[in-house]
Formats: C-alpha cells, structure tokens, sequence
C-alpha cells in the first residue's frame, strides 16, 4: 500500500516537518512493515509561464518548430533562477495558443530519471528552459503536447511554483499490508495504525460525509450456491448521479495523489472510484447507468455463461463465480472486474455506483480462477469493512458533483445490509499478560483495545470485547493480546531464557549421518546440495540399474517444464553439478551428496482429496491416512568422482580417479557407520559392464540386502553427457545402512602372542572373482587366520592361460599360546582346500 | 701359521703404532673393515704375538701376556673409537643425500569439504542441543494438512496463495513440497510427549526463480517450544540465546509486529549483528510468535492448559549475512571452490 503524506496528513497529526523515515518507523511499530518510498524525482525550478507570443519555424527535417517568448516571472522581477523574466524557449508541441499558462523548467532544474535542465543551442536558438508535457513531471502517460494548466482549470499567476500547484511535492511511503489486514489497504486505516503509533489525532474520513439512503433503484441479491454456507455479498449500496460532465479533467492534485498511489488517472469518474477506494478501502464500480437494462442482481454464474471484462477478454464463467447481472445478462465479475459493456466511457454522463461487500472466499476464488488479481478483489480478499460501503458511496457522490458536475438523484439507489454484526470475546483478566509475559495494567490493556476501535466492557469475567467492524481477523482472545502487545509496543517484553527438560541429545542417525558427511569430506570429497528436479531421461538412467520406467512424484506446477519430476536418485544431481564444474574450469571433481530421493511405489496413489479440518485433532483412522498418504522418501549417499585422484607432480605421476576411488569411498562409508559391505561384480544400464560392483548389507534378521552401486558410467553416457570418458559413481541407501548397523559393536578380544605370517599363490580361473577366493580362503583356514590381504594378481609364465595365480598375505594367530609353523600351514592348506572345492582352486608353489 | 717374531715391546709397539697408522687413513666402513681384518684380525702380527705367548716359558708368559693384551686393547678401542665416527659420518652422509624439497612434496590426498549450509545447521543444532532440546524432522514431500491446515492456513485465505507453493500432480492428492519446516511442529506435537522442545532444519520450496536473494530451494530451521506457562518473554529468551551463539557476545533481538498464520501474536525478529563487516547493524531474521491456539488444537493439545512459541529463520540467508556473501547462487550451484572456502568449519 502506498500512502502520500499529504493524504495521510488530511486523516491524521503528521508532526511538521515528519519526513519519510518517521513515518515510516511509526508504522513499523504497529506492523506495517516498510518496502520503500515514492515521489516525483522533480527538482526546480519548475514554474508557471505564460507564452506571449511564438513564431512557427519549419526545419529541413519537415517538423515545425515553435520559438516562443515565455513570461517565466512578473514583469521587471526576476524569475526562480535568477534569470530574465522572459525567455526564449524551441518547442516542438504545437498544441498551445498565445496567452496559454503552461510550466516551464528553468535551468538548473531536474526531470525523472536524471534528467537536467540547462540553456543549450537548438534550431539556431538558445532555448533558456523547457515547456514541459504531463509526462515528463511523471504526471501522466499523456505526451501529445505540453501541459496547458488551463485544461486542469488552473490560471494561476506566472512565476508561481509548479511543484506544489500540481501536487507533485508530495511523497509516499509504501508499506507492507499482511493478509489478515485488509482495513490498511486504505488511507483511513493506515491514518489509524499512524494515530495508534504515535498518539497523534486521526480524523476518521467516515465522518466527513453523510450517508444518504436512496432507494428505488432495484438490486436482488440471489445466492443460490454461497460458498461454504457464505452469501455472496452481504451489502450492496448505489446511488446515481445525473449529469456528469465527460469533458472535464481530473485536477492536479487527485493525479498526483493516484499517481503517488501507483495508480494511472484514466478519466475523472475512474479517479473518482479509485481515489474513494483508497482513501475509505472500498472498492467502488461504476456503471454507465444509461448502458443498463433494468436493476441489478448478484448472483452466481450461469453454466457457460460468459462476459466481456473490462481489459477486453471474453471469459467464459464458472457457476461459482458471482456476478453482477442487469436485464441482459452478466455485467460484471464481482468485486473483481467490471464489465465491457456498461463501462464509464468518453460519453458518459449517468452514473450508477456500487459498493458493495462481497464474501472474501468467493472472490479470492474467481480472482485466482480467472488470473485476475485486481486492487478491489485484494482488498475483498482481505475483508472490507461491512460499514464503510455507504459512507463510501456518499464521498463517491461528493466528488462527482464537486468535481465533475454532476447532480445526485438522492430518490434513486439502493442499500441492501445483511452482514453479520462481530460477535464479542471474552478477555479473561490475566490472559494477555500469561500469553505475552508483559505486566500490562488492566488499563493498558483496555485502552489500547479501544485505540483499535473494538469497544471494551469490564465485567467479572474478564474485558468483554467487541472488535471494530473492520478487523475480521480478530476472532479470539489470543488475537486481543496481539493488537494490546502491538499497540503497546513489543519492546516491553523482557528476555527471559525457558528451561527445557534435559534432551536425548542428537539421536544415532543424525549422530551417524554427520559423521558420514564428516568422514566423507575428510576423504577428499565436496558436499554439494543438488535441486531435486530432473526430467524423465534422468530419473529412468539411474533411478533403477535396468533401463525402464521409475514411478516418481512429478510436481504440477514446475519452474521448467523438462525437470518436473523429483529425483528417485542423486546421481543426476550430482553430474548437473559436475557439468557445472567442469565448465568452470576445474577438471579434477570428488563431490558427494546427502540427500532425500522421492521413491513412490508402482501403481500406488499418494496423497488423498479430502482432508481432515483444521484446529481439531484428527482421529486415528485419519491421522493413519495422512501418515500414510506419504510416498517414501530415503536418504542416500550419492558420489562421483573424475579426473585425477592424485594430481601429476614431481616424482608422482598422475593417478586418475576411477571405480577404485569411488569403492575407497564405500569403504569410507562402512567405517563411518560400522557396517560391513559385501561387494559383488554388479550390473546396471547406466554403468560400464566390467566396472560396476554392486554392494550388500547383512540386516540384523540375517538376510542380505543390496544397498546400492558403484562403478563407471557408460562411456557413451559420459559422451552423451559432455563428461570425461570416466566418471565413477556410487549410490548407497543410507537409511537401509543406517538400520543394518548395530547399536554396540562387537569386539574380539586381542591376542598378545606371536603371529605367524605365511603366503599362499592360488591359480585359479581367470574370471574368479578374487574376492570370492578370498572369503573361501577365509572360511577353509578356520578361526587362526587374524588377516588376509590379496598381494599380487600373476598371469603368464608359469600360470595356465585363461587363469591367473592370486598370492594372499596370511596372519595366523592363536589367542591362547604361541602357534607353531605347523599349525599355522595347516590352517593354510585348509583355506586353499576350501578355495580348491569351491573354485578349482590349486596350491602353486 | 707366519713366521715367529719375538715378543718385545718394540715389535709390540711397532705393530700397535702401524695398526693405528692405518686406522687414521680408515674413511669409510669398508676400509675400517679391512684395517680390523689387517691388524686385529687371525693373522695380524698382534693376533701372531699372541698365540706365541704360549709357548714362552712359564715365567715370561705374565709379562708378555700383559704388554700384548695391553696393545690389542689399545687397538680394539681405537677401531671402535673410529667405527662409531665412520658411522655417523656416514649417517649424514645419507641423511644429506636423503634431503628433500619440503615445499615441493606430491600431495596424495584430495582435499574436501562440507557444504556452508550443512555445517551451519549442525550448527544451530548443536547450539539447541545444548539447551535440552532435541532435532526433528518431517518429509520434503508433505500433505497440504501438514502444511497448512494443521497450521491454521485456511484453505481460502490469501496466505496459502502467497506461500508460492509447488503441488504435487495431481493437485487432488493434496501433497507439496513442504513450503516452510514449521509442518514438523504439528508432526513432533503429535509424535512427542509434552512439554516439547524441537527444532526442525530441513529442506524447503517455494515456486521463486533462483537469483541473487532468491532460491526455489532452500533450508529453514524451525523450533517450537510448548509447555505450562511459556510466554513471548520466553521466545525473546531464545532467540536472544541463539543470537549471541551465532553471532556473538552483543547480539539482541528486536521484535516488531507481524502476520503468521501459525502464530499469534505474530513478530517478524530482526537481529543485532554486532560483528558486522561495515559496522554493528540489524538484520532482518526471521518470523515468530505465540503459537496459534488452533495449531494446538490440531495437535489435540488444550490451548487452555498448554502455549508455546515457534520461531523459524532461512539458513540460506543467515549464512548471507553472517558470512558477507552477496550471491544466493554460489550457496547452490556446488561450485566447489565455493565449499572449499570453508572446509569444514563455517
């Protein structure tokens, strides 16, 4: 809401000289929070001239200039610059005759946008100043021609000061209205909020006219479908007024106040509604009375009926739209847009003028249906004081006779009111103070209460109060305190630090998931945080290791069209930002994630149509619904990694990162979580054949489970994806990790004897797995084997082709004595016999 | 076996004088063990003079034993004498050739780091932790009940439209992407025992293109408090303690009016960011208040018997201001020369 001082000023005390600042920091005190400031950005001298006489002069470019002798001062006295009172001065409008009052801008002077003014050389003259348009004092969007004063019916004397005469000295503050404020969209209520701020006198504009009750003119209101059990409108007011004078101008000052407003003048019975719906937060409809047929109806739409609005689109209506109807049809969305066909026009003289108060739900709803946000349907929205409609007309009235002429038919109109009194609420003593926690007196607490305009009356129970027709949003008691905390000011409540009952602390998997994020970043990697929204090719590349279709949540309305879906896995976020690196320049990449994937089930419908109310507890069977009406959504573990591992530097040859770094990372991850993985040759579509390990988790029920990949991407996928030939990825379900790890860790007590270390060479087949070797080496070699490290992978000489010799460094010890070389090949050989019955296994020497 | 010399105190100082002769031109530990070899080793005149000594006559053999015992200790101890200095010239001899360019060594390790924003909301929690409260959470994907119902957002009310939500297809089903973390309050009331005292950080979603001050996802931290007797004093109390943890020792909070749905009475918190880069300022925080008796009454919780606070600040936004960053999107792009700035310490 933008409000100009001087409007504020005529509704309330502004201390001389309050500046922008001031007001602005009163209001903020109450609630009205600031977003900025407006004016003209003008700076004088800019003055009233008087143009003697001109001589037309044709250029060679085919325009016609005018040099004119502009009196800028009294005769003999000298004018705001100190210059001559005449002046030379080219003009390129041809609009003005000799004799005309017109503004002119003097040298030294500053038009919008930085705009100076000084004596320069053009069409072989010095022109000494400027004749200025309406659209260059930021005025109007009018540039025809230059501003003659007499058109505004202004004949003021030269020299005069044009700043104050057309209003355009006047500045704004602009300020934030929230949406359980309606009263303030208006200078009346902010005139209020300034008054209960500052203390200062607030003159209610309600006061200054007299509500006349016209009848005769026919208005029904027919709801037959009110929304949620709501009538449509509950107050419907018009009167007419004959005889309008379409030929006259809106005068200065209401320009510049709708101006200041954010508000372009379109014609002086437009500006009339407009400036009464500021100034009193009523919106006003004008009718070309002569356009209509019969009275007035609300109601709501009929099905397929349509109407022309007033920005010239046919809308095809909704049957729970109101509408305001004559004879004929639809003339008017209600409360939201007027209707083409009996708009206020150049021929207008008739006028009919509603203000009416229509159901907030109602009109958010067409407001939103149609795309329609309009300065009436905000301020309805928000609820428009039900007692303001007729005080509004009458000021309505008021200016369309003294300024436009016309003469109100006080036989002819119409006031329909049916709105609901505001109900009383009990205030129980002490409440405010237990909720707020500052000691106000009772008096405190009953006089800001009536600053607010609610009436408030002691009983034994408690302050019964009954809020001011203009604040629908004060329901409860707890909304009392608000408006006695706020008027008293919050800076009254003192800081006192709550004892809260001893915590449990961060709970083992927020515990858990940190240290993860730690000890990966400790292990070389970047944390990034990836956007969630990818497009389908994505999430079908890597939200399952086959290539098919994922279920996943696709969002309604997206910022991008192609990533409308969120991510079943991290690993496209993950390349995005790697893309994004890369094209920066750095070429060497370890980035990890933790993040939520979205994973609904196939075939399942989330989510439900009717939901519970709210301000009640739901009962059991709908807390279960909502509970469950919420697609899984895990925690992963996403990495990446490419280029080099190591860097190239002296005496260290570059080593490049691969699948090697990304199982380096897993095991990163087991570490973190004391958890241990199984990893097994892998297949998944986005990922090389030969590089992709697939990793399992034993749960605590005994039974293992896969929890993810890791490997190289597709070489043609990094192709396709403008990536490095290898990117090595890994994915784990942190959550499934989470629920394997134990809560204690077992520990095997530690043997102090001595160890006995011996190697074993096993040929086995080349396409073995080594680490299947391995675990049955492990499981043949019985409880001495402390540890096994594979050491050497041997193919050629000596070795059968199509196998290789794999050597195993073995540590055998006992717990309880010294192991003999014996014991120690015996275990050994256990190991290899079990390698030997599993794989084929044979013992090289 | 050589040929007999006889034991006088010439030949035995003869011998010692040249063994210790040669030991002086010994340089390196192969010489030392040649000189050891040629004159005290099997063969060495003194090693001959001693096996002669047995056969001497009885009463020369204590005499002779003694000058030739005498000369091969001599000797002994010079070779080790001179061992220990080979060896340790020796042993800076490889030190020096072992000798390296510290400032040149190849770096083996990639460095990493956490992500600002993670660090920071450990952070808060670690601050609230520490206050005995605890960390909740809720799903990204959330049912609008969650989000505004149960948080006193009427269906029709301008409110809900200004939360710039993004619904989830179909809009039917009634799921968001949670629009504000304050959907944990009304889930930690329904899950926890009274009294509560949670924050919740997390992720949040609001439909605003992505620019320098706007992002369309974004994290939030929450907290609720709901016991006997809470009041705004205790909100101011909170937040105050908060401030001066993050921001330091002279951080404040300045309350001014505010709309929530959520909350009544409602405050926008401004805080006093006394270390500012520029000059000690208030900043605009975050939003509070009294939470609203209808979200208790969501949570089946007796407005009457119990109230509480909530209070909710972007975190995107307090690292921007308490770290003097100007541009929301290096928070996320992933630039990793972003992240690497903090390491793994915010």
């Amino acid at each position: 809401m933008r409000v100009p001082l001087s409007w504020l000023a005529e509704y309330v005390d502004l201390p001389v000289g309050a500046s922008i600042a001031d007001v602005h920091a009163a209001l903020v005190k109450v609630g009205l929070e600031e977003e900025g400031s407006h004016d003209f950005d003008l700076q004088g001298p800019i003055v009233v001239g008087q143009v003697l006489e001109f001589v037309p002069e044709p250029q060679s470019n085919g325009k016609t200039i005018r040099w004119c002798q502009v009196r800028v001062a009294p005769e003999g006295q000298p004018a705001a610059d100190g210059g001559a009172d005449v002046r030379g001065i080219v003009c390129g409008a041809g609009n003005f005759f000799e004799g005309d009052k017109v503004v002119v801008t003097l040298p030294g002077a500053v038009l919008p946008g930085g705009f100076a003014i000084a004596a320069r050389k053009t069409y072989g003259h010095v022109s000494d100043g400027m004749i200025a348009s309406a659209r260059e004092l930021g005025l109007g969007e009018d540039h025809d021609g230059i501003l003659r004063l007499s058109t505004l019916g202004l004949d003021p004397e030269v020299g005069t000061d044009a700043l104050p005469l057309l209003g355009l000295d006047d500045e704004a503050v602009e300020v934030n209205v929230t949406p359980d404020r309606g009263y303030a969209f208006s200078i009346r209520g902010i005139a209020r909020e300034f008054s209960n701020s500052t203390g200062a006198a607030f003159r209610d504009p309600v006061a200054r006219v007299t509500p006349v009750a016209a009848n005769g003119f026919p208005v029904a209101i027919h709801d037959e479908a009110p929304i949620r059990g709501r009538v449509g409108a509950t107050v419907f007011v018009t009167r007419v007024v004959r005889g309008v004078d379409p030929t006259r101008p809106s005068p200065a000052w209401l320009v510049s106040r709708l101006k200041l407003a954010g508000i372009r003048s379109i014609s002086l019975v437009v500006d009339i509604t407009n400036y009464v719906m500021l100034e009193f937060g009523q919106p006003i409809h004008g009718y070309d009375l002569d356009a209509l047929q019969g009275g007035l109806v609300v109601r709501r739409a009929a099905p397929g009926e349509t109407l022309e609005t007033l920005d010239g689109q046919t809308r095809r209506l909704d049957p729970e739209d109101l509408v305001i109807a004559d004879d004929r049809g639809a003339v008017g969305l209600a409360g939201v847009m007027g209707g083409a066909s009996t708009e206020i026009g150049d021929g207008t003289t008739n006028v009919l003028v509603e203000s009416a108060n229509f159901d907030p739900v109602s009109i958010a709803r067409t407001a939103r249906r149609h795309k329609l946000p309009s300065e009436a349907s905000r301020r309805f929205e928000r609820g428009v004081d039900p007692a303001v409609a007729q005080p509004a007309a009458a000021r309505v009235v008021e200016l369309l006779e003294t300024l436009a002429g016309g003469t109100a038919d006080d036989g002819l109109g119409s006031v329909h009111h049916e709105h609901p009194e505001p109900g009383s609420i009990v205030l129980p003593f002490g409440y405010v103070q237990r909720l707020v926690g500052v000691d106000f007196t009772s008096d405190e607490t009953a006089r800001s209460l009536a600053e607010i305009g609610a009436t408030v009356e002691e009983t034994s129970a408690g302050f019964v109060v009954t809020p001011p027709s203009w604040r629908p949003d004060i329901t409860d008691k707890a909304s009392l305190a608000e408006e006695v905390a706020r008027i008293v000011g919050y800076d009254r409540i003192p800081s006192i630090l709550p004892v809260a009952p001893p915590g449990r602390g961060l709970t083992v998997t927020q515990v858990t998931r940190r240290r993860t994020a730690d000890v990966l970043a400790a292990g070389g990697l970047t944390e990034v945080l990836a956007y969630p929204f990818v497009g389908a090719a994505m999430n079908r590349a890597f939200g399952s290791p086959r290539d098919e279709e994922v279920p996943a949540i696709r969002v309604a309305n997206p910022l991008d069209a192609e990533a409308s879906l969120l991510r079943t896995s991290l690993l496209p976020g993950l390349i995005d930002i790697a893309r994004r690196n890369l094209s920066r320049g750095l070429t060497d990449l370890g980035l990890f994630e933790l993040g939520l994937v979205f994973r609904p089930e196939a075939g399942r419908e989330y989510g439900q149509a009717e939901l519970p109310a709210g301000a009640r507890l739901p009962d059991a069977g709908e807390l279960a619904e909502l509970h469950g009406g919420i697609p899984p959504q895990p925690r992963r573990i996403g990495v990446l990694v490419l280029g080099n591992a190591v860097d190239k530097q002296p005496g260290q040859p570059a080593v490049p990162a691969g699948i090697a770094d990304v199982l380096d990372v897993v095991r990163l991850v087991e570490s973190a979580l004391a958890v241990e993985l199984r990893v097994a040759g892998g297949s998944h579509t986005a990922l090389h054949p030969g590089r992709t390990a697939e990793l399992f988790v034993r749960g605590a029920d005994g039974v293992e489970r896969s929890v993810g990949f890791a490997g190289e991407l597709l070489p043609t996928l990094t192709q396709e994806l403008d990536l490095p030939r290898v990117v090595a990825v890994a994915e784990l379900d942190l959550d499934a990790l989470l629920a394997a790890a134990g809560e204690t860790i077992e520990v095997a007590p530690i043997s102090g004897y001595p160890a006995a270390t011996q190697d074993l060479s096993l040929v086995v087949d080349a396409a073995i797995p080594a680490g299947e070797v391995e675990r049955a080496v492990v499981e043949g070699a019985g409880e001495l084997l402390e540890s096994i490290r594979l050491v050497d992978d041997y193919r050629g000489t000596g070795v059968p082709d199509a196998a290789k010799s794999l050597t195993f460094a073995l540590r055998f010890r006992a717990p309880d004595r010294t192991l003999t070389a014996a014991e120690a090949s015996e275990a050994k050989l256990g190991g290899a016999a079990k390698a030997g019955e599993l794989f084929g296994a044979t013992v090289r020497e | 076996m050589s040929e007999p010399i006889a034991i006088t105190e010439q030949a035995v100082s003869d011998a010692v004088d040249a063994a210790l002769a040669a030991l002086a031109t010994a340089t390196d530990s192969a010489e030392l063990r040649a000189v050891r070899s040629a004159h005290a080793g099997e063969g060495s005149t003194l090693a001959t003079l001693n096996a002669q000594i047995k056969s001497l006559p009885g009463d020369q053999k204590a005499a002779a034993g003694k000058l030739v015992g005498q000369a091969r200790a001599r000797v002994n101890q010079a070779i080790a004498s001179r061992e220990t200095e080979v060896v340790a010239l020796e042993e800076a001899q490889k030190l020096a050739a072992e000798t390296v360019d510290v400032t040149a060594l190849p770096s083996r390790r990639r460095i990493g780091a956490r992500h600002p924003l993670s660090l920071l909301q450990d952070r808060i929690a670690d601050i609230f932790v520490g206050m005995g409260w605890e960390v909740a959470e809720g799903p990204e994907v959330e049912s609008e009940w969650f989000n505004f119902d149960a948080l006193n957002f009427d269906a029709d009310h301008p409110a809900r439209a200004m939360q710039d939500t993004f619904f989830i297809d179909p809009p039917e089903s009634h799921l968001v992407l949670r629009t504000h973390t304050s959907p944990v309050q009304v889930r930690s009331l329904l899950e926890r025992p009274l009294p509560v005292y949670v924050i919740a950080p997390g992720r949040v979603y609001r439909t605003d293109e992505l620019d320098a001050t706007h992002t369309p996802v974004f994290s939030q931290v929450e907290g609720i408090a709901i016991d006997k007797g809470l009041t705004m004093a205790h909100l101011r109390g909170t937040l105050e303690h908060f401030a001066t943890q993050m921001f330091g020792e002279g951080a404040k909070i300045r309350l001014r009016p505010n709309y929530f749905p959520f909350t009544e009475p409602s405050a926008e918190m401004d805080v006093w960011q006394p270390n500012a880069k520029g000059g000690a300022r208030w900043v605009e925080w975050g939003g509070c208040g009294m939470v609203n008796p209808n979200v208790l009454r969501s949570a089946g919780i007796d407005p009457d018997e119990y109230s509480g606070f909530a209070f909710g600040m972007g975190i995107e936004r307090t690292l921007q201001f308490r770290n003097d960053l100007n541009d929301m999107r290096d928070m996320v792009e992933g630039d990793v020369r972003f992240s690497q700035q903090f390491g793994m310490v915010v």
